[in-house]
């Protein structure tokens, strides 16, 4: 019960948060200077077509009536239309969005999996190699812009070594499988095209990577600190004391509560990833969602760019409230519904 | 009065010193220290210690375009000829400014608000100003940096303001957790039972007990504001050519991989030590406070 308490509770917040936002991103994009039709439509359309396209929009009613028609759209899904691919909006995100959450879900994946692991590792072996080279390697991964990662890998493996296409989603030979899902990947294997599969996931590799090691640094370093405070308690002490086998007190009782911390930060990760997608797409050239949000930003195509936004929040939130929901599934005080103790 | 002030100061001293005797036996913080005061250094004086200070801005000589590294040009030169080197230290600066002018700005209203809404747990102030924090933090610092930075004209100033109006709310949640606390102890409620004004609660009780945390969080927000403004130039919305902001030299030289890495590799270098000094100070405030939120 507390627990359908505890999701109503941050459903009702998030709706809150995106009316907001909204709200934030739509006074954003209003108030910048120059005229977007006439950037759209160039210095040479005629004046009545600008006018016409101004009518068209909404663009000379006031600010607030301009946010009504803007809200009741969206509501209906209806983001309005883009200046620059002269599409509805909302077809812009259906084409573009699988792209970016397959490269994000990759560099998430990625993200949890070597960054516990590697953070396991270095806290159960504190203070010695290992753990020194996983603390380095964490530094670097912290301190590094993931578009310097991205160039880096770019030169090292796609010139250098030649060992990775760094370009795009398929090589050019290989057919696109059907879309199911919209993620290539997945669609590829769900068609049983393995060929197609392999190629995609080659492709994935150097962006996904350049994504996650970033996040990856940041849950090695926090899954560290905990397991290694964790591993001096009594609790533990006491298990192996009474022959508990080695194997269930590390998984059972050291790693799955010391992963809290770690999974609370996961959104925050998340969040700072989608970001870096937007300078990781550039490089690698990959038609993502992130990319057309950079154009959109660039020539200032506000339906966009606020859809944009809006469509990344929404995104957001849903990972946090999935990060809440695993942290009460890890976390008995919060499952159960005891106040949370220091 | 004069006595106890006396003492009070002594005492701080004292701390002081002794805090500083605990940083400086850590060596990596001290690595930290040093990168940072030799990136200040540098970024201060680049006038004066950069072989070649004229090519920091619109400078052209084709005749020692695009050359590799050598004893002349260190680091190499561009596509324009100008020493890549000398155009680092000037974009230490940028870089620096940003952090600097970013924190300066969002750190007053950022804990204010945060003590305010802390203090006040549980009230409509509260709901208001930390419901707002929420709406914020809901997209990622980067991306609605980029959102405003492309609706304005694209330069060093906007790209602050940009990030500014999105960072205080990370204050904000910091030390409203602190406040929210804070406000149960027993000595601020012997300073309201004994009427001190709200202010003096505010700044003089719970706030002291804030510094730490907050000293911690700039530290390492300085390398983040950093990472931040770096991107926001990389993508063109930040510092605009000749300017020689680190971001912007590494995405003109990405156009010249991978014959001349040398015009983004050592930009993209530059920026990572700027970033590691202010994280390894950071990381050692943390530990010599003892502190886990921030």
């Amino acid at each position: 019960m507390s627990m359908l308490k505890f999701l109503g509770k941050r459903l009702a917040l998030s709706l809150f948060v995106l009316f907001g936002l909204s709200i934030l991103i739509f006074t954003i994009s209003r108030i910048l200077p120059g005229d977007p039709v006439r950037m759209a439509l160039g210095s040479r359309a005629p004046q009545w077509a600008v006018d016409n396209l101004r009518e068209q929009m909404h663009l000379n009613d006031p600010l607030y009536a301009q946010y009504y028609y803007w809200l009741t759209g969206a509501v209906r899904g209806d983001l309005g239309q883009s200046l620059f691919t002269r599409r509805a909006v909302i077809e812009d995100v259906r084409e573009f969005l699988p792209a970016t959450m397959e490269l994000a879900l990759s560099a998430g994946v990625i993200m949890a999996v070597f960054g516990i692991l590697l953070g396991a590792v270095s806290g159960r072996y504190s203070n010695t190699w290992i753990d020194n080279s996983v603390r380095i390697f964490s530094y670097i991964g912290i301190v590094t812009p993931s578009f310097v990662f991205a160039i880096l890998f770019l030169l090292l493996f796609g010139y250098v070594l030649n060992v990775l296409p760094t370009m795009g989603r398929l090589s050019p030979w290989i057919a696109r499988p059907p879309v199911i899902t919209g993620m290539v990947s997945l669609d590829a294997l769900l068609s049983g095209n393995f060929a197609a599969f392999g190629d995609a996931i080659r492709h994935l590799i150097l962006p996904a990577v350049s994504l996650a090691l970033g996040g990856m640094a940041q849950e090695a370093r926090i899954t560290r600190s905990t397991i290694s405070d964790n591993l001096r308690k009594d609790y533990i002490a006491s298990a192996k004391g009474f022959g508990v086998p080695e194997r269930l007190v590390m998984f059972k009782y050291l790693l799955k509560p010391s992963l809290i911390p770690t999974v609370s930060i996961l959104g925050l990760d998340f969040a700072s990833l989608i970001g870096n997608a937007f300078l990781v797409e550039l490089i690698f050239n990959w038609p993502g969602f992130s990319r057309y949000g950079i154009h959109a930003m660039l020539n200032k195509d506000l339906n966009a760019v606020s859809a944009v936004v809006m469509v990344l929040g929404v995104i957001f939130i849903i990972v946090n409230i999935l990060v809440d929901l695993i942290v009460a599934w890890l976390d008995p005080r919060i499952r159960l519904g005891a106040e949370r103790g220091k | 009065m004069n006595y106890s002030r006396n003492t009070l100061l002594k005492r701080r001293a004292e701390g002081f010193k002794k805090g500083w005797y605990k940083f400086s036996r850590n060596p990596v913080s001290v690595l930290g220290l040093f990168f940072v005061l030799t990136v200040s250094f540098l970024a201060i004086f680049a006038p004066y210690v950069s072989p070649y200070p004229t090519h920091a801005s619109r400078f052209v000589n084709f005749a020692e375009a695009g050359q590799p590294p050598s004893l002349k040009h260190l680091f190499g030169t561009d596509v324009f000829g100008r020493d890549i080197l000398s155009r680092v230290f000037f974009g230490f600066r940028y870089s620096l400014m940003m952090g600097v002018v970013v924190l300066s700005l969002v750190v007053i209203p950022g804990v204010v608000l945060g003590l305010v809404a802390g203090y006040y747990r549980g009230t409509w102030i509260d709901t208001v100003i930390m419901r707002t924090t929420d709406i914020f933090l809901a997209v990622p610092p980067l991306i609605l940096a980029l959102a405003i930075c492309s609706v304005l004209t694209p330069s060093v100033f906007n790209a602050m303001m940009a990030v500014s109006l999105m960072w205080w709310p990370w204050y904000t949640r910091l030390v409203y957790g602190l406040s929210s606390s804070l406000r149960t102890e027993f000595f601020v409620q012997a300073a309201e039972v004994t009427g001190a004004s709200r202010s003096h609660i505010l700044f003089r009780e719970i706030l002291p007990n804030c510094v730490s945390s907050i000293f911690t969080k700039m530290s390492l927000d300085m390398g983040w504001v950093i990472l931040i403004g770096s991107a926001l130039s990389f993508v063109g919305l930040g510092a605009q050519p000749p300017i020689p902001d680190l971001g912007t030299m590494v995405a003109d030289g990405a156009k010249y991989l991978p014959d001349q890495w040398w015009i983004t590799i050592f930009p993209a270098f530059a920026i990572m030590i700027t970033v590691l000094g202010f994280n390894l100070i950071g990381d050692g405030f943390r530990d010599l406070f003892a502190l886990e939120e921030v």
